[in-house]
């Protein structure tokens, strides 16, 4: 074999390993930027596929104008306790708080019980926030929660150490 | 985590990524570039060695791509949403591992050795067997947290795991490290790769309960927290055993793997900088100390302080009781003469470290033939590989999960620095093996499932919620906005 040959093949491996950690590298890209900008057209569009998809509450959110639309919240991020930072995004699902291995967001907490609260959205698409019977009760705000509750963008919802908030 | 501290802008964070889309079609395009890879390397191989593609060129890339294939599959069907990059990035590194492995198989240097055996073979079936443990854990694991209830158990099963190479009759002593067990009839396994996973079940579980206590009942002394005394019980169990371990088993890699994945548990656990601080101090006491009555730890202080030295000894025959070993030297020597673009695949002379060159030293054949672009492009992929993992640890609701996925990647960390920094003399040589390269069946098969486990978090945190259901009480009850 040709020494020239054997140098093509010699570099010529070496490009080809670069490429795989380079393509690797892209498929994260978005992780490793951290966020994804997404237009206020193209949202509002997938919003509407979705809401096509999913469910008529939405639907008739999104057709009730633009004023509603702004303030639907997307997405629940845990503002304080061991979980801090972690976001959920709101698609219209019920979310449920709790100890019990099986909740939407696991609390590590002994303040908190195992089935502890539930978020969930109404006909109107309004996000409603729900103590299922918990021992140290959950907190909107200041106020201890007796009754299904909506939430508004940005309002504290308390549950042992942890605090959660609904966001844009 | 960016934006979340930025509620004002647009952006949307992607951490727990519900509803992200599955992936599992970029996986599959990596995977075939993954698999791609090794057999450009096996025909360059060789093409150098013998001007001819390899008779074996075909079965070995189809063995290859059927493993890869198959792992797909499993994925595929029972954790349709894990991470993309894993599966392809242990893929490239086995696949790797194997071209190193049967290049050092053709050497006739090494054919006429005493030990001689085919490795490459041997190391696709127990590739084989990695994969098939692969397809076994998230099969049989359908929730990683179902290992939380093993946490004790796991405790036990690991110091059974260590203590095992110490029982007689089933211990076995190869070259100075007593890490192995002999199954008759089976072979020998190193019982501490595994225990490395079933140790982080156990710290992880442990740690999410304790945790509160370790971080905050602490007095401030010096700008560092210290933790109370009856806090320390763990991490000083846990120092000991790993004493133990160096003692017994003169193995300084494994207690150096498993104390340093405690404590950084510990750290992820508590965020308190001081148990990094503990954990440094104490681990460094304890090498000092061991190495101050073990010849075998002396040994591998003395090459590594100064191999040239060790390297003379051991040519002019020195008999003075202690092993003196030219490998240090020779690895030493093999990167340097690859330089920055190696010399090729097949060109190189990593066959003259002998003994071990395809296992402990497998790192220094790469860098002689791909030289320092070809090293740095693993150690990448290795670093992908944690990156995914931390990643994965980010992403996890359930505290439990996100431990697991730290302490794994972490272990694995740690894994790669100890024996890169081994071999390229860094710090002392140690016995482990270079993950998925190296050749050793225990370590790979131990590899392939700690990489199911993590695709298994990492599924669990990608996983979309359920479809919603209607909710019946928001149909019945009338609620009342302020």
């Amino acid at each position: 074999m040709s020494e020239l040959t054997l140098t093509v093949m010699r570099l010529g491996f070496l490009a080809v390993l670069w490429l795989f950690v380079i393509v690797a590298v892209q498929v994260i890209r978005s992780d490793l930027f951290g966020t994804r900008v997404t237009q206020r057209g193209s949202r509002r569009e997938a919003g509407r596929q979705q809401a096509a998809r999913q469910a008529p509450p939405q639907q008739r959110q999104q057709s009730s104008g633009g004023r509603r639309g702004r303030n639907t919240p997307t997405k629940l991020v845990v503002t304080e306790g061991t979980l801090t930072g972690t976001t959920v995004a709101l698609q219209g699902q019920t979310i449920t708080l709790g100890r019990a291995h099986d909740s939407t967001i696991v609390l590590d907490d002994d303040y908190a019980s195992s089935r502890h609260a539930r978020i969930y959205p109404d006909r109107d698409g309004q996000w409603i926030v729900e103590d299922l019977g918990s021992t140290n009760g959950t907190y909107l705000d200041r106020t201890r929660l007796t009754t299904p509750t909506p939430i508004s963008l940005g309002a504290p919802i308390r549950i042992g150490k942890t605090v959660i908030e609904l966001r844009k | 985590m960016s934006s979340t501290s930025n509620p004002s802008t647009q952006h949307t964070s992607t951490i727990g990524a519900i509803g992200a889309p599955s992936r599992r079609n970029t996986e599959l395009a990596l995977l075939v570039f993954a698999v791609v890879i090794p057999v450009f390397a096996y025909a360059n191989v060789g093409l150098a060695l013998d001007d001819q593609v390899p008779a074996g060129l075909l079965s070995y890339g189809l063995g290859l791509g059927l493993m890869a294939g198959l792992g797909h599959l499993a994925v595929r069907k029972f954790a349709p949403y894990a991470d993309p990059l894993l599966l392809p990035l242990a893929t490239l590194l086995n696949g790797l591992g194997l071209v190193a492995i049967w290049r050092l198989d053709q050497s006739e240097r090494l054919q006429a050795s005493r030990t001689f055996v085919e490795a490459a073979p041997r190391q696709l079936m127990y590739s084989a067997i990695g994969v098939a443990f692969f397809v076994a854990v998230l099969f049989f694991l359908k929730d990683h947290r179902v290992l939380q209830r093993y946490t004790y158990i796991s405790m036990a099963g690991a110091l059974v795991l260590l203590l095992l190479p110490l029982v007689p009759g089933i211990g076995h002593n190869v070259f100075g490290a007593r890490i192995w067990i002999k199954i008759p009839g089976l072979g020998t396994l190193q019982p501490g790769e595994f225990a490395k996973i079933v140790l982080a079940v156990f710290f992880a579980g442990y740690l999410m309960v304790k945790r509160d206590a370790l971080a905050l009942a602490s007095r401030r002394f010096m700008g560092l927290y210290l933790p109370r005394g009856r806090d320390l019980g763990p991490i000083i169990v846990v120092w000991i055993i790993s004493i133990l371990i160096l003692v017994f088993e003169t193995d300084l890699g494994t207690s150096l793997l498993f104390f340093g994945m405690f404590v950084i548990m510990l750290y992820v656990a508590t965020e308190r900088t001081s148990w990094i601080v503990f954990g440094l101090l104490m681990s460094a006491a304890g090498a000092v100390g061991v190495a101050s009555f073990e010849p075998h730890i002396q040994t591998r202080v003395q090459a590594w302080l100064d191999p040239m030295r060790e390297f003379e000894l051991s040519r002019a025959g020195v008999q003075d009781g202690i092993v003196h070993s030219e490998q240090a030297m020779q690895a030493l020597w093999a990167f340097g003469s690859g330089g920055t673009l190696g010399s090729g695949w097949g060109q190189g002379h990593s066959d003259l470290i002998g003994f071990a060159a395809n296992s402990d030293f497998i790192l220094a054949t790469f860098g002689e033939e791909l030289g320092l672009a070809g090293v740095m492009a693993l150690l990448l992929l290795y670093a992908l590989i944690v990156e995914r993992g931390v990643r994965t640890a980010l992403a996890a609701r359930d505290p439990f999960g996100k431990l697991l996925a730290i302490g794994l990647s972490g272990a694995f960390a740690l894994q790669v620095f100890v024996v890169a920094g081994g071999v390229m003399g860094l710090i002392p040589l140690t016995g482990m093996t270079m993950p998925f390269l190296a050749y050793g069946g225990s370590s790979v098969i131990a590899n392939w499932a700690l990489i199911g486990i993590l695709l298994r978090i990492s599924d669990t945190a990608r996983r979309p919620a359920p479809a919603p259901v209607s909710n019946p009480d928001a149909e019945m009850t009338q609620v009342v906005r302020p």
